[in-house]
C-alpha cells in the first residue's frame, strides 16, 4: 500500500484561480445591467465580440508557446480581461476597435510578458489606450446618448448595425459623455448653463446625469461585492476614491470652474476603475501601505488628467503610469516582519 | 481575577476544524502491543545513548537510555519485557528515514520499576526538581520535543509570564482538548509545580475558545486550588489558525514579539505545552518516567476516531488496527496536524513523544496536490501571514533562487505554518518554495563558513611563507654584504701588495670550463635517477636499495670528479704562462681517468640492474632509463675530455 509523501500544509481551501476570476466576473454584472438600461445593448455586443477576440488570441498563444490550453484558459482571467475592456470602451465603437483593443491586450501587453501573473501593465488599459490614441474619433464619437433621450431607445439590431456595418446613422444615437461636456464647456459658461444640456437629465443640484450615476452605483455595488468576498482589501479603492475626492473638493469647489465633485465620483469609469481596474492584483502594489501608496497615486493622476489633461477621462493612463511604480513601491513599503524592530526598505544590497 | 488583555496577531485562517469525531469517546489506553520501537532521538538535541543490551529484561519505566548531553533526553522502557536488537528503523521524518531504534519485546505483565514520587513538592529545591524532570525524560509534547529541564533552567529572575499552550489550533489534533477534560486537577497541579520552578508573577493557560468543556474543567480545578499563589488563569482565546504557534500566543496573551533571533525568555516569556505540564506531574507527584502520551487517532479512513493513551514505540499499523482503521482507504498518511505534519510511509514507524496525532486521511478529505497555477499576486498570501512576511515575493524569489532577496524579505522569519499555502486560489506548494530556499541559503550558508574557513588557513599560510622568505632574504642580504666586505678587505690588501700580473692562458682556461659544465651536467644526470630510483623504492621492494647504493657511489665519484676539475683549474690559475704543453695535457688525462673509473662503476651499476631484471621487479623500466641517461652523460663527458686534449 503506498500513502501519498507530501511535506506539509496537507490542506488546503478548495478552488482555483478560476473562482477568482470568475467572482470578479460575476461583479460587473450590476454594472452590465445598468449600463445596458441606460444606453442600450452596445456593451453586451461589444462583451461578446471582446470575449471571443480574447479566447481565440489566448489560445492561439498558448498553442504557439506548447502550453495546456484548455487548462489555462479555465482560469477566466482572458474572459475577464474581455469583460473590463469591452466596458471601458464606447458601446457603440466600430467592431475593429474592439478587436484591435481585446487583440493587442491579451498578445501584447499580456502573453508576450509571459502571461497569467507576469504582465506588468494591466492589459485592458493597455488595449484601451491604445485604441484610445489611435482612433480619437471613433473612440470620442462612439458613446451612447441615454436611451431616455432618445425616441425609442436603441434596439439590438440598430445596436449590431451601429457597431458592424453602417455608421452613417451614428450621430442619431451618440453624444458626449457629461465629463466630457462638463470639461470643455466649463471655461465658458457657468455650472447652471452646463446643467441646462440635455445630457444632465438631471438638473436639481448636484450637478449628475442619471445613467452615470447608476451605472457607477452599480460598479460600486459589485465592488463592494467583492471587498466583503475578500477579493481584495479595502486600501486601493479607498485611496483612490478619497484622494479624487479630497482634491476636487480642495481644488474644484467651485462648480463654475472646475468639475464638480459629484461627477468625478459618479460619472465617468470612476467606479469601474477603483474597484475594478486598479484592484487587478496582477498588475496592483501587493503589501499594505503600497496600495494605499498606488490606490492615491491614482486617484491624484486621475483628478491631474481630467482637470488640465486632454483627455475627459483618466482611469486608464492613471492606472498605467502607476502600474510602472508598483515594483518599486513594493520594495519600498515592505511590513515590519514578527520579531523585527523596523521594516526592511528597498532591495538587498548586492556584494 | 483581572480580566487577561487580549491581543490580536497578523493574519492567520480559519480551516474546518475536523475535531469534534475524536472527541466523542473518552481516552482509552491503547492495547500493549507485541513490540516497541524506541528511537533513541525522539527530541531536539544529541540523540541518548542505550544503557541496555539485547536480551536484558527490562521492567516499565526502566532507564534504557541516557542522555548524556545537557541538551538530550533520557529514554524508559514503556513497558515490561525483553530487550530485542538495537538496529536502524523507520522514524517519524518527512524522508522517511531510519535511525537506531530500541526494540522491546513486551511481556504483556506491564510490570513496574518501584518508584515513588515526592510527598509534597513545595518542600523540594527548583533544582531537585528539575534533575528530576530530566531523569523522566521529559521533553516539550506540543510538537518540537525540545527537552523540559533545559527550558526550565532558565533563572526564574528573568521569568515573569508563564504560559501554558493548551491552544491546540490545527484542525483534527484532539488530545491536549481531551487531556485537559479528564484530568484537568492533574494538569493544574503540573503547572503548579511549574511554578514553583520559576516563580513567575503570573500564569496565562492560553485555550481556544472552541473547547468549552476544556475551559469549564480547568476553571474548576484552579476554583478548587486552596490557594492560587501564581495567579493562575485560563485564558479563552479566539480560535484562529496559528494561535498555538509559540510566538503568535506570546503576542496574543501578552501583545509583545519575540525579538527577532531571540527567545520568549527575552521578553520575560516561558511557554510550555499542556500536555507537558501533565508530565510534570506524573513524573514529580508519582516519580512515573515520560513513557506514553495521547494520540489522536482520527480521519475519514478510521471508523471509531478517538484518542488514546498510547505507549511509546507503538508502532502506527498495531495503532490503526485497534482503530478499526480502513487502510485501502487511506490516501494519506499524516502524523501531526494537516497543517504542519509529516506524511508517513510506512505504518511500522513508532509513535514517539511528540507524536499528538494521527490522520488517516481518506482521498476524499485531504485530496490530492491541485495542479500549480501561476500566481496573480492577489495578495491573500499576505493577509494570512501570521509572521507579516510578503509570501507571494518570498514565492518569486524562491523559485527564480534569488536567496539575496528572499533573506532581504526575511524568509528566516517563514514558520511554514502553511496559512498562505492554504489560502493560495492558484494552489502553488509555497511552503515547500521556502524550504527549498532555506535549505539552499542554509547550504550557502555552510559553504561559505567552509570557504571562508580554507581562506583563512591560506591567507595565514601565505603570511607565514612570506615572512620565512624575507628572513632568508635578509640573512642571505647579511651574508653577502660579509662577503663583499671581505672582498674589498682582500682586493684593498692585493692592493697594498701588488703581485706581477697573472695573464693566465685563456685557452685552457676555457677548457676547463666546458669540462666543469659537462660534468655538473652528468651530476645532475645522476641525481635524476637517484629520484628515479627513490620512486621505485616508495613502490616496491628492498632489492632496489642494492642498485640505490651503486648509484649512489657512482655519484660520489662523480663529486670527486668535479672537485678534481675545480683543483685543475686552480692549478691553472696558479700556473699563469704555463705555455708547456705538458701542464695542460697532465690534468686532461687524469681526469679522463678518474671518467673511465667511473665508468666502470658504472657498468657495475648496470651488472646488478641486470640483476634486478631478472628477478622480475617491476621498477626495473625507471632504473634502466636512470642508468642509461647517465651513461649518455659519462659517454659525452668523455666526449669532451677527448677533444680538450686534442
Amino acid at each position: 500500500m503506498k500513502f501519498l509523501n507530501i511535506s506539509s500544509p496537507h490542506a488546503t481551501r478548495a478552488g482555483n484561480t478560476g473562482n477568482v476570476m470568475r467572482r470578479v466576473i460575476l461583479a460587473t454584472i450590476p454594472g452590465i445591467i445598468a449600463l445596458t438600461y441606460f444606453f442600450g445593448p452596445g456593451h453586451l455586443i461589444q462583451i461578446a465580440l471582446a470575449t471571443c477576440v480574447a479566447l481565440v488570441c489566448e489560445a492561439a498563444v498558448l498553442k504557439l508557446r506548447h502550453k495546456p490550453i484548455l487548462f489555462n484558459l479555465m482560469d477566466y482571467s482572458a474572459v475577464l480581461t474581455a469583460v473590463l475592456l469591452a466596458l471601458s470602451l464606447p458601446p457603440y465603437a466600430p467592431f475593429w476597435v474592439t478587436i484591435v483593443a481585446t487583440s493587442f491586450a491579451i498578445i501584447v501587453a499580456k502573453q508576450l510578458y509571459g502571461g497569467l501573473g507576469q504582465n506588468p501593465f494591466n492589459p485592458a488599459m493597455i488595449g484601451f489606450a491604445l485604441v484610445l490614441v489611435s482612433f480619437p474619433v471613433a473612440m470620442t464619437t462612439s458613446w451612447s446618448a441615454p436611451s431616455e433621450l432618445l425616441e425609442n431607445g436603441i434596439s439590438f439590431g440598430q445596436a449590431l448595425e451601429l457597431i458592424f456595418s453602417s455608421r452613417e446613422t451614428i450621430d442619431a444615437y451618440t453624444m458626449a459623455t457629461p465629463l466630457d461636456v462638463y470639461k470643455h464647456q466649463v471655461g465658458i459658461e457657468t455650472a447652471n448653463e452646463i446643467l441646462a444640456n440635455p445630457i444632465f437629465t438631471d438638473t436639481s443640484s448636484p450637478a449628475t446625469a442619471t445613467g452615470w450615476i447608476w451605472v457607477n452605483l452599480a460598479f460600486l455595488a459589485g465592488g463592494l461585492f467583492m471587498l466583503f468576498k475578500g477579493l481584495f482589501t479595502w486600501h486601493i479603492p479607498v485611496s483612490l476614491l478619497g484622494t479624487m475626492g479630497l482634491l476636487s473638493l480642495f481644488i474644484g469647489w467651485d462648480s463654475d470652474q472646475y468639475v464638480p465633485l459629484s461627477l468625478h465620483m459618479l460619472a465617468g469609469a470612476t467606479m469601474l476603475g477603483a474597484f475594478f481596474i486598479a484592484t487587478d492584483p496582477v498588475t496592483a502594489s501587493t503589501t499594505p501601505l503600497g496600495k494605499i501608496i498606488y490606490g492615491g497615486g491614482i486617484g491624484i493622476l486621475i483628478y491631474v488628467i481630467r482637470t488640465w489633461g486632454s483627455y475627459p477621462d483618466a482611469v486608464a493612463f492613471a492606472v498605467l503610469l502607476m502600474n510602472f511604480a508598483a515594483p518599486f513601491i513594493d520594495q519600498y513599503t515592505q511590513p515590519r516582519t514578527y520579531g523585527h524592530k523596523t521594516a526592511t526598505r528597498g532591495l538587498a544590497k548586492k556584494d | 481575577m483581572k480580566q487577561i488583555q487580549l491581543h490580536d496577531f497578523n493574519g492567520g485562517i480559519h480551516p474546518n476544524e475536523n475535531k469534534i469525531q475524536s472527541t466523542t469517546l473518552e481516552i482509552l489506553n491503547a492495547n500493549i502491543p507485541e513490540k516497541l520501537i524506541l528511537p533513541i532521538a525522539q527530541h531536539i538535541g544529541a540523540p541518548s545513548n542505550p544503557v541496555v543490551k539485547p536480551g536484558d529484561t527490562v521492567l516499565k519505566g526502566q532507564l534504557i537510555a541516557q542522555g548524556e548531553d545537557f541538551v538530550s533526553c533520557n529514554l524508559h522502557a514503556p513497558t515490561s519485557g525483553t530487550i530485542g536488537e538495537i538496529s536502524l528503523q523507520p522514524v517519524p521524518h518527512q524522508s522517511n528515514m531510519t535511525a537506531t531504534s530500541i526494540e522491546i519485546i513486551t511481556d504483556g505483565k506491564d510490570k513496574w520499576l518501584e518508584h515513588s514520587g515526592l510527598e509534597n513538592y513545595l518542600n523540594a529545591e527548583p533544582e531537585q526538581l528539575i534533575k528530576l524532570i530530566q531523569q523522566a525524560g521529559i521533553t516539550g509534547l506540543g510538537g518540537a520535543g525540545f527537552p523540559t529541564h533545559v527550558k526550565t533552567s532558565i533563572p526564574a529572575s528573568k521569568i515573569d509570564t508563564v504560559i501554558i499552550n493548551a491552544a491546540e489550533c490545527e484542525p483534527y489534533i484532539t488530545s491536549d482538548d481531551m487531556l485537559m477534560r479528564e484530568h484537568s486537577q492533574e494538569v493544574i497541579r503540573g503547572i503548579e509545580i511549574l511554578c514553583h520552578i520559576l516563580k513567575p508573577k503570573q500564569c496565562l493557560i492560553g485555550i481556544e475558545n472552541n473547547k468549552p468543556q476544556a475551559i469549564e474543567a480547568l476553571q474548576q480545578a484552579i476554583d478548587k486550588l486552596e490557594s492560587n499563589a501564581y495567579h493562575i488563569q485560563v485564558a479563552s482565546i479566539p480560535t484562529k489558525y496559528p494561535s498555538g504557534g509559540e510566538k503568535q500566543l506570546i503576542q496574543i496573551l501578552t501583545g509583545q514579539e519575540v525579538p527577532n533571533g531571540g527567545l520568549p525568555a527575552d521578553i520575560g516569556v516561558l511557554l510550555q505545552n499542556v500536555g507537558t505540564a501533565h508530565a510534570i506531574y506524573q513524573a514529580i507527584d508519582k516519580g512515573e518516567p515520560l513513557i506514553s502520551r495521547i494520540t489522536t487517532v482520527t480521519g475519514d479512513a478510521c471508523q471509531q476516531p478517538r484518542n488514546y493513551r498510547v505507549l511509546f514505540g507503538t508502532q502506527v499499523k498495531d495503532l490503526l488496527a485497534q482503530a478499526n482503521t480502513n487502510l485501502s482507504k487511506v490516501s494519506r498518511l499524516v502524523m501531526g496536524g494537516p497543517m504542519m505534519g509529516i506524511t508517513l510511509q510506512d505504518t511500522n514507524t513508532p509513535v514517539v513523544k511528540t507524536t499528538n496525532c494521527l490522520i488517516a486521511a481518506s482521498k476524499h478529505e485531504l485530496p490530492d496536490p491541485a495542479q500549480e497555477q501561476a500566481c496573480i499576486r492577489c495578495g491573500m498570501c499576505t493577509q494570512a501571514c501570521p509572521a507579516q512576511l510578503l509570501p507571494q515575493q518570498l514565492y518569486w524569489f524562491s523559485k527564480s533562487s534569488n536567496l539575496e532577496q528572499a533573506k532581504a524579505h526575511n524568509i528566516g522569519d517563514c514558520i511554514e505554518c502553511g496559512a498562505c499555502s492554504y489560502v493560495c486560489p492558484s494552489n502553488i506548494p509555497l511552503v515547500q518554495y521556502y524550504r527549498f530556499a532555506k535549505g539552499e541559503i542554509r547550504q550557502a550558508n555552510a559553504d561559505k563558513l567552509k570557504s571562508d574557513g580554507a581562506k583563512k588557513r591560506f591567507d595565514t599560510r601565505t603570511a607565514r611563507l612570506e615572512r620565512e622568505q624575507a628572513e632568508k632574504d635578509a640573512k642571505r642580504k647579511a651574508r653577502s654584504e660579509a662577503a663583499a666586505k671581505k672582498q674589498a678587505e682582500k682586493k684593498a690588501q692585493e692592493a697594498a701588495n701588488p703581485t706581477p700580473a697573472a695573464d693566465s692562458n685563456t685557452v685552457a682556461e676555457i677548457d676547463i670550463a666546458a669540462l666543469q659544465k659537462k660534468l655538473d651536467a652528468t651530476k645532475l644526470g645522476i641525481e635524476k635517477s637517484k629520484t628515479k630510483l627513490a620512486e621505485a623504492i616508495a613502490s616496491d621492494s628492498d632489492k632496489v636499495e642494492i642498485l640505490q647504493g651503486a648509484l649512489e657511489k657512482a655519484q660520489t665519484k662523480m663529486k670527486d670528479l668535479a672537485l678534481k676539475i675545480a683543483q685543475a683549474k686552480k692549478a691553472s690559475k696558479a700556473t699563469p704562462e704555463a705555455t708547456d704543453p705538458a701542464s695542460e695535457t697532465d690534468p686532461l688525462i687524469a681526469l679522463k681517468e678518474k671518467v673511465l673509473a667511473a665508468k666502470t662503476r658504472m657498468e657495475k651499476a648496470q651488472e646488478r640492474l641486470n640483476m634486478a631484471k631478472e628477478q622480475n621487479l617491476d621498477t626495473v623500466d625507471a632504473l634502466q632509463m636512470g642508468v642509461d641517461k647517465q651513461k649518455a652523460k659519462l659517454d659525452a663527458a668523455q666526449k669532451t675530455l677527448e677533444e680538450a686534449s686534442q
